[in-house]
């Protein structure tokens, strides 16, 4: 399944939405991510790929505020990002979800997918402690547009379920499901996949290109799994010990000498 | 010297005495945090029970005395016999390794996995149990502790100090009571048979694998059951030996259990995980509480110390917040 | 009537997300605000009201703070004794330099001052985690204490260190003081108490409280999906601190009416209302009215059955008391993490399904 055949929202603007520039990241002596640029288009599902260490989630942990580069520069929408908290990135509009699911583990699918509306609902403190109009019509304002996300990833059964009793598959559709209530102009997928099996993993995949082609949303995403990684994206970087020895379209890639000496044909991954 | 500057030394000589005890009962958190992820309140109450037992059983106390004369309308209260205070302290250890033993199978066992808080606020249920169940058996009369450590102020001390005044300055030597000395030796002989038995025994060597990971420790075959025991059973002879120290100064009553209070303070400011980082902010405490109270105290109302310690740690933890040896948190994403 | 939410469908999110979404439930609720309202003033006499009514009342709304807090930002503290004190001398002093004002709006700016001290203790929480700030809360507890022990000020030098409440009233009705009846001063804490449990159950539905609920569950993703950590933690400290701040303004003003800060506001005070939230259960407004009225309750009947059926002496009482407070505690803790508003919950569950349990 080539991805081409059924993106809509595909490559054609060509107006990056994200450009990475120059990053260098350290950990004391530990040089995490090595001079790295590249660029995330309007609209394309964008992939990081490497071995184990290669600094794949420290360039998420970049792009979404958790770690300030000593170097370079991150510009999203043509503009110099200044450095910022991880919350005032996601109110400019990037959500994300981990590789370890970081759902809250005490409230509601429901409540969960919620909470993605947080960057969405503007009415103060004290409307919502009157409850009774404004604020009401904001929560199912938003809870209907939360509904539409829980359609979508068909996850209207376990609505109500708490999410710590869920399986595993359905917490990542949830954690899913909150990045994508947020409407992100950027959404950053730390290995959707890893630990699921042949069927969710097809399912997952769906989701994304689904998601891509209908509400046109541009996706980063880290994923271990080749083959899923080579079908569903537009535009692979390839990264090896904090160092990026590859760009460009999947095919372009799996045929890159360099790639396949340090990552396909030596790494056991 | 000018009087000014011995009766400072003074106050910070006994703040550092002080500072040993809290760091005594200190170093019984930092045992139990570190073996099991436990931030035992019960500490205090511990020290406590071990000094009401061990005075109930010196003196030949009737337990649950009061609870049996309601009961049954009878009038007993005393044994015919009293305890040389060795045989009193061994008994206590063993009630203190029983107690140790309740604990791991009533509560400790029941409540594997769960969040560090749930355990916090259970031992503070522990804590309130104890506290009646304590003042249940042995009354909760304010008692006299005497296991034959002398006390007193020293006099040679005063006699040896009482030179150092610059001539003509009015300076009566300074004040050290034998009891915290002895104290404070006691609590570093304790610390280095601790630090030997971690580091030199078998079961030494357990206990540190455990406090570095669980369920590596697990997979190796050290029973993690056996280790709380035996962590409990430390920190409850810990507990003792600070117990009859302060039971010894001020008798043994309720505001005893308030000295755990105390110790948080230092453990905030020491790091919950060091066994040095207890005894330096122990002195730290004690030290700084007591010059506090001696510089600024008359100036704004005296009895500082009742929240000075806790102030200190709290301005400390802000800058720092893993303490002062504790190791730094990393969060990982 | 059988307990069911058979034939009720939910044809709007509104419904959908009621507070009490099966009908029962919801004429229970009724029943129980009339019987508060019609029933129970007519018949409170000063026994009642100063056994149980009153300090009932007042710890419930104690106990919706510290919920806020602990339960729903997950922010352990245990300083609530030392906030409850801010409320009480913020009231008495208002009332005293301002004669007129009114009692009620005594208590509720009694309650912005406790706010605005809360929050200033809750700084540290941007920093300190855990058991690091549920200590340093402790800071605030025995600092407030001092200060308003040690202060004359606070108490407007009174000889006794006490500070008492002047006699107001409230319409016709007396509030505070001496003369005031049980059934006027059983309404008043009964209003406050009614208005701040819905705001709570208000804020803890809605962004706010999801904001609280991430902050506690994860603060790493909550800051993901946008919540500033900032604000999310000193809302939770100010909002519960109001509710704490009110809760120690009434102790004081309508149900102690006399007060000297070691005794009344000391560290004992501050885990009772911990304890209340956790038997009752952590995060839950339902609980924090069962824990409350399971700790307010159980030393009253434990006395009637000790010192007046069995003639036991009070202080043996007592220590039963605390055996049984510590040892309900931890069995709590084993047996439902989650409290009595869990073994509620379970029971419905089981109430829906009775008589055909399959």
């Amino acid at each position: 399944m080539s991805k081409a055949s059924i993106s809509i929202g595909g490559v054609t603007g060509k107006v990056p939405v994200m450009e990475i520039k120059n990053i260098v990241l350290r950990f004391g002596g530990v040089v995490a991510i090595q001079d790295i640029s590249f660029d995330i288009y309007e609209g394309e599902i964008r992939a990081i790929i490497g071995p184990n260490g290669a600094g794949k989630s420290s360039m998420l942990n970049v792009i979404n505020g958790f770690y300030h580069p000593q170097e370079g520069e991150v510009w999203f929408r043509g503009r110099k990002r200044a450095a910022m908290k991880p919350y005032q990135i996601a109110h400019q509009g990037i959500a994300r979800t981990f590789q370890n699911i970081a759902l809250f583990k005490g409230m509601s699918a429901l409540d969960n997918i919620m909470t993605g509306r947080f960057t969405h609902m503007k009415k103060g403190v004290f409307s919502q402690m009157i409850w009774k109009g404004s604020a009401e019509r904001e929560e199912y304002e938003n809870r209907e547009i939360v509904e539409r996300v829980i359609d979508f990833l068909e996850i209207q059964h376990i609505r109500k379920t708490p999410v710590g009793a869920l399986p595993y598959g359905l917490q990542k559709r949830v954690e899913l499901g909150r990045a994508l209530a947020a409407e992100p102009q950027l959404l950053l997928l730390d290995e959707p996949m890893a630990g699921m099996n042949v069927e969710e993993k097809e399912d997952m995949s769906r989701y994304i290109l689904d998601v891509n082609s209908e509400f046109g949303t541009t996706v980063a995403l880290i994923e271990h799994d080749m083959g899923v990684v080579m079908d569903i994206s537009d535009r692979v970087v390839v990264m090896d010990y904090g160092k990026k020895i590859g760009d460009g379209s999947p095919d372009e890639v799996r045929n890159d000498q360099a790639v396949i000496d340090a990552y396909l044909g030596v790494s056991d991954n | 010297m000018s009087a000014d500057f011995l009766y400072t030394i003074e106050v910070i000589l006994n703040g550092l005495m002080a500072g040993v005890l809290y760091a005594l009962v200190a170093l019984g958190f930092v045992l139990i945090f570190k073996a099991s992820g436990i931030f035992n309140y019960a500490q205090g109450v511990m020290a406590l029970f071990a000094a009401l037992t061990l005075v109930g059983l010196q003196e030949g106390r009737v337990p649950f005395a009061h609870l049996i004369n309601a009961t049954f309308g009878t009038h007993v209260h005393n044994f015919d016999w009293t305890l040389p205070a060795v045989a009193a302290i061994a008994l206590t250890v063993v009630v203190m390794v029983l107690f140790a033993i309740c604990v791991e199978k009533l509560i400790l066992k029941h409540l594997v996995n769960q969040e560090p808080i749930i355990l916090f606020m259970a031992t503070i249920g522990l804590a309130y149990f104890m506290e009646g169940f304590g003042d249940l058996m042995w009354g909760s009369d304010v008692k006299k502790l005497n296991v034959g450590i002398p006390q007193g102020g020293s006099l040679w001390f005063e006699d040896l100090t009482i030179g150092w005044a610059a001539e003509g300055e009015k300076f009566y030597g300074m004040y050290i009571d034998i009891l915290d000395v002895w104290a404070a030796v006691i609590a570093l002989v304790l610390v280095l048979v601790l630090t030997i038995f971690s580091q030199y025994t078998k079961s030494g060597r357990a206990l540190r694998a455990v406090a570095d990971d669980h369920q590596a420790a697990l997979s190796v075959g050290i029973s993690l059951r056996m280790i709380w025991v035996l962590v409990w059973s430390i920190s409850g002879f810990v507990a003792l030996v600070a117990g009859m120290m302060w039971g010894a100064k001020s008798g043994v009553q309720f505001s005893l259990s308030l000295i755990a209070l105390k110790a948080l303070p230092v453990l905030m400011l020491g790091g919950f995980t060091s066994i040095p980082g207890a005894i330096v902010g122990g002195l730290i405490i004690g030290a700084g509480e007591k010059l506090f109270e001696f510089f600024i105290g008359p100036l704004i109302g005296g009895a500082t110390e009742n929240w000075f310690a806790y102030v200190l740690a709290l301005l400390f933890l802000v800058f720092r917040p893993q303490g002062l040896f504790g190791e730094k948190i990393i969060e990982r994403v | 009537m059988l307990y069911r939410e058979v034939g009720e469908y939910k044809t709007s999110y509104a419904e959908d997300s009621q507070t009490f979404p099966i009908k029962f439930d919801r004429y229970r609720y009724f029943f129980v605000l009339l019987v508060g309202i019609l029933f129970v003033p007519f018949v409170i006499n000063d026994y009642w009201a100063g056994a149980v009514f009153l300090p009932f009342l007042i710890y419930a709304i104690a106990s919706l703070g510290l919920n806020i807090l602990t339960g729903y930002c997950g922010q352990v503290s245990l300083g609530t004794g030392g906030f409850m004190a801010v409320g009480a001398y913020a009231a008495y002093k208002l009332m005293t330099a301002f004669p007129d004002l009114n009692i009620f709006f005594v208590v509720i700016i009694s309650g912005f001052v406790t706010a605005a001290v809360g929050t200033m203790f809750g700084l540290p929480s941007l920093r300190i985690k855990g058991f690091y700030l549920a200590v340093a809360t402790l800071a605030a507890q025995f600092f407030l204490v001092w200060l308003f022990n040690k202060v004359g000020w606070f108490y407007n030098y009174s000889a006794s260190g006490q500070i008492t409440a002047p006699a107001r009233s409230l319409g016709d009705f007396l509030i505070t003081g001496p003369d005031a009846t049980p059934a006027a001063q059983y309404l008043f804490c009964f209003l406050f108490v009614f208005i701040l449990a819905w705001i709570a159950r208000n804020l803890t539905r809605g962004k706010i409280g999801r904001s609280w609920m991430a902050i506690r569950d994860m603060d790493i993703a909550a800051e993901i999906i946008g919540v500033n950590p900032l604000i999310a933690k000193l809302s939770a400290f100010a909002i519960s601190s109001f509710y704490v701040g009110v809760a120690g303004a009434l102790f004081f003003t309508v149900y102690l009416g006399a007060v000297e800060v070691t005794e009344a506001f000391n560290i004992q005070k501050s885990f009772i209302v911990l304890f209340m939230i956790i038997i009752g259960g952590l995060g839950s407004i339902f609980g924090s009215f069962a824990g409350a009225a399971f700790m307010v309750l159980m030393p009253v009947v434990l006395k009637n059955l000790l010192v007046t059926q069995l003639g036991w002496a009070t202080d043996i009482a007592a220590h039963f008391e605390f055996i049984i407070i510590g040892g309900l505690i931890v069995f709590f803790l084993i047996v439902e993490p989650h409290g009595l508003a869990q073994l509620w919950n379970l029971l419905k569950q089981k109430l829906r399904l009775w008589p055909f349990p399959y």
